[in-house]
């Protein structure tokens, strides 16, 4: 009786999990409720957490060996906290990345320490289930690693000519040997297969992101994201939990849908990402020849900008880099109070995910309605006196519209040369993320504004009020 | 075969939560702004953190002498906790700014 009743309440309590992580998605799909919607997920999943503590049976048996998993719990939260609270804005990609590549590991060893207790008479689909967790739990966490090494700017893009079928025949070993460990009866112990298939696949994870170019790395998480969805609901098959597998189950194809959505952004095909075509093009593109350019002097934008009717603000990651979002806020508000209306073009991929530059610009206080996407932006443009760029590039390289060669073909970009006049604001001539040159810059009605953002826009700022 | 046809009739409900679930999936993603994309696979990724009661599960059902699999175990639920917390934390972080909104827009169609 007393056994039914604990296990009854848990069931309800993983209902509730489940219903909170459905609920909190959907409001998390939504700018008024995202936040709400984050807690209402993280309240089912404390609830799951709780109730799986203290009232999870195993054939009568209560859960033990509390000690260790309340300091393991203590240590992963204080770290997490911490890491979460403390990453700067601009880094919090990467932290995504690693809190992702967390939970592949996590599947993961899961797959390792039901392996081992595993007994000769298990069944089929039970080794299936591990070994899957295992393989797909190993690619998310070593590729998620390889994608913060790319992010962060620790790890290069690395391509060889042999790549793609050197991949592709890593992948077909990997599935092979998951086929031969769950068929059985192999002259060699099923321990060394498992480990083999482990070392293979944190290969096969690294080998997969690493011929990737590091402006796709939003998409390869999301994907990543996804497997990682997938390993959870293998470990929801695994323990029959339902928490587990509606939870994985949803991040599994609501991250695949994301990851469409990205790549749709950039108009570029999931394939096409994976491939990895953009790293090893792109290197080939940088040697090429650096065009003319003309630059204007800090007085004579400023006044040109005083005077326009209208100024278009191109955010890209090179604002992020300076930390110039406060600042950039600050020049929109002295514009507007000269009665020069100013509104922010937000390319999709702008900054290092789809949704950075916003998250940077709402942190800086910039209203909401003055962030257009690509559609209102490029119906602005045409009567926008001065497209203001402030350390974007590839997505505003016209070459993505008119050279079928660039790596970055077929993107859809802002149409900044439409406006009257274009302002760049970068470091130096040097290429964009991507590598490639961008002919916008030598543009008859574009000039140049160099030096770091953050300090631009802070003279332009005290030149526009000496004015 | 069988076994194949055995396990699908015992789990049927299971592939019931299954299917609907991939659905729900696309359903609740399929109209989100570009804007939301990073919080939405932020908060994506803490869910997935879910995975976090199968390593308790391991970990609790292991024998205390069995020192190897304790430790994996151990390690299992602090990257478990790292995915959960963090991950539910960073998304709380990033989606704290997007509360903030002044009706500045007003105040230039005034100007102009």
């Amino acid at each position: 009786m007393m056994h039914n009743l604990t296990a009854n309440i848990l069931s309800v309590c993983y209902l509730i999990g489940s219903i909170s992580f459905i609920i909190g998605l959907k409001m998390l799909a939504h700018p008024d409720t995202a936040r709400r919607g984050n807690q209402v997920s993280a309240a089912g999943m404390a609830i799951a957490i709780i109730a799986t503590l203290i009232l999870y049976q195993s054939d009568g048996m209560h859960l033990h060996n509390y000690a260790w998993i309340a300091g393991a719990l203590v240590i992963g939260a204080v770290i997490g906290t911490v890491a979460a609270r403390k990453v700067k804005m601009t880094a919090m990609p990467e932290l995504v990345s690693i809190f992702n590549g967390m939970g592949g590991l996590c599947a993961a060893l899961i797959s390792i320490i039901e392996f081992s207790r595993l007994v000769p008479a298990s069944p089929m689909l039970h080794i299936l289930i591990i070994s899957a967790g295992l393989v797909i739990g190993s690619v998310s966490f070593s590729g998620s690693m390889v994608a913060y090494g790319k992010l962060s700017g620790k790890v290069k893009d690395h391509a060889f000519s042999w790549q793609r079928s050197f991949n592709l025949i890593l992948l077909t070993v990997v599935l092979l040997l998951g086929a031969l460990l769950i068929r059985g009866g192999l002259p060699v112990s099923a321990t060394y297969i498992f480990y083999t298939l482990l070392v293979l696949s944190v290969s096969y994870g690294i080998m997969f992101v690493l011929p990737i170019g590091g402006a796709d790395m939003p998409v390869v998480i999301s994907l990543l994201n996804a497997c990682t969805g997938i390993a959870t609901a293998c470990g929801g098959f695994l323990y029959n939990n339902p928490v587990m597998l509606t939870g994985g189950i949803l991040v599994g194809s609501a991250g695949m849908i994301l990851t469409i959505i990205m790549c749709k952004a950039m108009n570029r095909s999931l394939l096409n990402v994976l491939a990895g075509s953009f790293g090893a093009t792109a290197s080939n593109v940088v040697s090429g020849k650096e065009e003319a350019h003309k630059e204007i002097s800090l007085s004579d934008a400023a006044t040109a900008m005083a005077y326009a009717k209208k100024v278009m603000i191109v955010p890209g990651y090179g604002l992020a880099v300076a930390q110039a979002q406060n600042t950039c806020h600050e020049l929109e508000k002295l514009l507007q109070e000269k009665g020069v209306e100013v509104k922010y073009a937000i390319h999709p991929v702008a900054g290092r995910m789809p949704g950075h530059m916003n998250v940077l610009l709402a942190e800086a206080n910039v209203s909401y309605d003055l962030l257009l996407d690509m559609d209102q932006s490029n119906a602005e443009f045409p009567t926008t006196d001065i497209a203001l760029i402030l350390g974007a590039n590839d997505v505003v390289n016209p070459a993505a519209e008119d050279d079928p060669k660039s790596p970055i073909y077929g993107m859809k970009i802002l149409d900044v040369s439409f406006s009257k006049m274009v302002i760049v604001n970068k470091r130096t001539m040097k290429p964009g993320y991507a590598g490639i040159q961008n002919q916008l810059f030598s543009q008859p009605n574009t000039s140049m504004l160099f030096g770091d953002a953050k300090d631009v826009l802070q003279k332009l700022i005290t030149e526009i009020k000496a004015l | 075969m069988n076994t194949l046809l055995d396990f699908t009739h015992n789990n049927l409900e299971m592939f019931y939560v299954v299917m609907l679930s991939i659905f729900l999936g696309i359903e609740v993603i399929s109209k989100v702004p570009s804007v939301l994309h990073t919080p939405l696979m932020s908060g994506a990724n803490a869910i997935h953190g879910v995975i976090i009661i199968g390593s308790i599960i391991a970990i609790g059902e292991t024998a205390p002498d069995n020192y190897l699999a304790l430790i994996l175990g151990f390690l299992a639920v602090i990257v478990g906790t790292l995915n959960v917390v963090g991950g539910f934390v960073v998304t709380d972080r990033m989606l704290e700014m997007f509360k903030t909104r002044k009706p500045i827009t007003s105040k230039t169609t005034n100007d102009a």
